[in-house]
């Protein structure tokens, strides 16, 4: 680790200020051009810090770079990830301003809502499909607070994951009910197909995907309590969003989730 | 054939003949759609004279980044012959081709005669005696790949075989927009895709296609198979490789190269 706790919190505030004032910052990466992907998750400590002492909550985590593209544009081999917030989490429907964001871009995932804790550095797929309660049609409103996503991984990891914002459907769907695999995506832009993709796309399993996370946060002697929503990645290229626009990602069995972008 | 169009016949049947592929007829001489559509029918007459039956028809370039990429606001279709059925389980010899790729589609397989020029995707689904899961075998008769939409028209769609997966399925009760695909290359992930990336329901692609053709005073008759459209990139394959295509509900189609 190259990044000393003081500079560390320094980023951190940083990008916090710029997720409070919508005014992008310079990639951390050019001040600092020896930051490691573990200084990356420090300065997402901070940032994530000072929103639960502004009284914000963990719901979940979020996955990113789960695709082979996405990890060979940033020349890694494996997903980064982030808590979600309660403050980002919208219901079905929601009318989201555009200008409340940087540059933001939309995202169809599948979610999984856990019923049971998952921990340990053994953890399976199987074990994430035991544990899951149910699969929800998702939408991820990705953000970069640094300027025109100039991001190398230490970035995007210290931003929390270039997470922005989720919109969750209203219908849970039993786990035992859908091949998380195969599950097809049709993501509509005013009514035009723009994208479709399957849940493979998410590092060929979103089961498999989680169950990597919740590996990964063992040694920091973090888990997933019952209850958390867990995004498991992009099943498309992102799409940038533009203010007037309804998206809309139908899931085959989980139905559609829809975000209005005003 | 009407003598104009033979010269470019002879050419596509030579590529085929010498496994050689050739410049795009586009380069060197004016080739409009009536005519190419003149053309790629005397291709497939020639499969015909030799023996093989019409069996289906195959839909190209049927999303809108394809027809944007190549200028075009619609899709094309070609014929299928028996010559290019390979059953589910049987390997796709490359050398029989000239730059053999492979992409994951939905195929009908059809109870009834379609016919007419306000044929719809609903009237498609309830003539549907079957749907598949199916892997189409393109091998452009141009070299590289390189045409222009009347070029690949003539050649009809590019068309070299298809394969159907092994479970045949009602579409009744299916919502093959929603469909889920995943496509591996030797066991890596190469694309997903669900039904609506081929005209934003396959089965609107094939109703596209009996409009078309019901310009032409021609159907589709019971019996025939559909190939809707790819909906990923075409692949390239070459021996050794093993590709597979997963559908959620229409299992899976596997074929190995040699």
């Amino acid at each position: 680790m190259t990044l000393s706790a003081e500079r560390a919190d320094e980023l951190a505030a940083a990008l916090y200020q710029a997720r409070l004032t919508g005014v992008a910052i310079p990639p951390l990466t050019e001040a600092d051009p020896d930051l490691t992907m573990t200084d990356g998750y420090l300065v997402q400590q901070g940032v994530v810090r000072r929103y639960l002492s502004d009284g914000d909550r963990i719901v979940g985590y979020k996955l990113g770079l789960t695709s082979k593209p996405m990890q060979q544009m940033l020349g890694v081999d494996s997903p980064d990830f982030a808590p979600v917030m309660a403050s980002h989490v919208h219901q079905d429907g929601a009318a989201m301003a555009a200008s409340d964001y940087i540059a933001p871009k939309l995202e169809a995932e599948i979610a999984l809502v856990l019923g049971a804790g998952l921990s340990g550095p053994d953890c399976t797929a199987l074990d994430v499909l035991r544990a899951t309660e149910g699969v929800v049609a998702a939408l991820e409103l990705v953000d970069s607070r640094v300027a025109d996503w100039r991001i190398k991984l230490p970035d995007t990891v210290a931003d929390m994951a270039s997470s922005g914002a989720i919109v969750i459907s209203g219908r849970s769907v039993p786990i035992d009910e859908v091949d998380l695999r195969l599950l097809g995506m049709v993501f509509t832009r005013d009514g035009e197909v723009i994208a479709t993709g399957a849940g493979a796309a998410a590092l060929g399993n979103p089961a498999a995907a989680v169950a990597w996370l919740v590996r990964t946060l063992h040694p920091h002697g973090d888990s997933l309590p019952a209850g958390s929503i867990v995004m498991t990645g992009a099943l498309h290229a992102a799409v940038p969003v533009v203010a007037g626009q309804t998206y809309r990602a139908e899931f085959d069995r989980l139905g559609p989730v829809t975000a209005r972008i005003v | 054939m009407s003598a104009g169009t033979a010269p470019f016949v002879e050419r596509l049947l030579d590529a085929v003949r010498t496994r050689t592929g050739t410049a795009p007829l586009t380069d060197t001489m004016e080739l409009d759609e009536d005519t190419a559509l003149l053309v790629q029918e005397a291709v497939v007459h020639a499969r015909v004279n030799a023996g093989h039956a019409i069996v289906g028809a195959k839909l190209g370039l049927t999303s809108v980044a394809k027809q944007r990429q190549m200028n075009v606001d619609r899709p094309l279709y070609g014929w299928l012959t028996s010559d290019m059925a390979i059953d589910t389980g049987a390997a796709l010899h490359c050398d029989s081709y000239i730059q053999p790729r492979v992409e994951p589609e939905i195929a009908f397989l059809l109870g009834r005669d379609l016919e007419g020029p306000d044929v719809s995707a609903a009237q498609v689904l309830a003539a549907t005696e079957a749907c598949f899961g199916a892997i189409d075998v393109l091998d452009s008769r141009y070299a590289g790949y390189k045409f222009t939409f009347n070029d690949v028209t003539a050649d009809n769609a590019s068309s070299a075989g298809f394969v159907l997966g092994g479970t045949a399925m009602d579409p009744y009760g299916v919502d093959l927009r929603l469909t889920g695909c995943v496509l591996e290359k030797n066991g890596e992930l190469v694309a997903t895709a669900a039904g609506a990336s081929v005209m934003g329901h396959p089965a609107s692609a094939v109703a596209w296609l009996v409009r078309a053709l019901a310009k032409r005073g021609q159907g589709l008759e019971a019996g025939h198979i559909v190939m809707a459209g790819g909906m990923t990139e075409a692949v390239a394959v070459a021996p050794g490789d093993t590709v597979v295509a997963q559908f959620d509900r229409l299992g899976s189609v596997e074929i190995a190269c040699r």
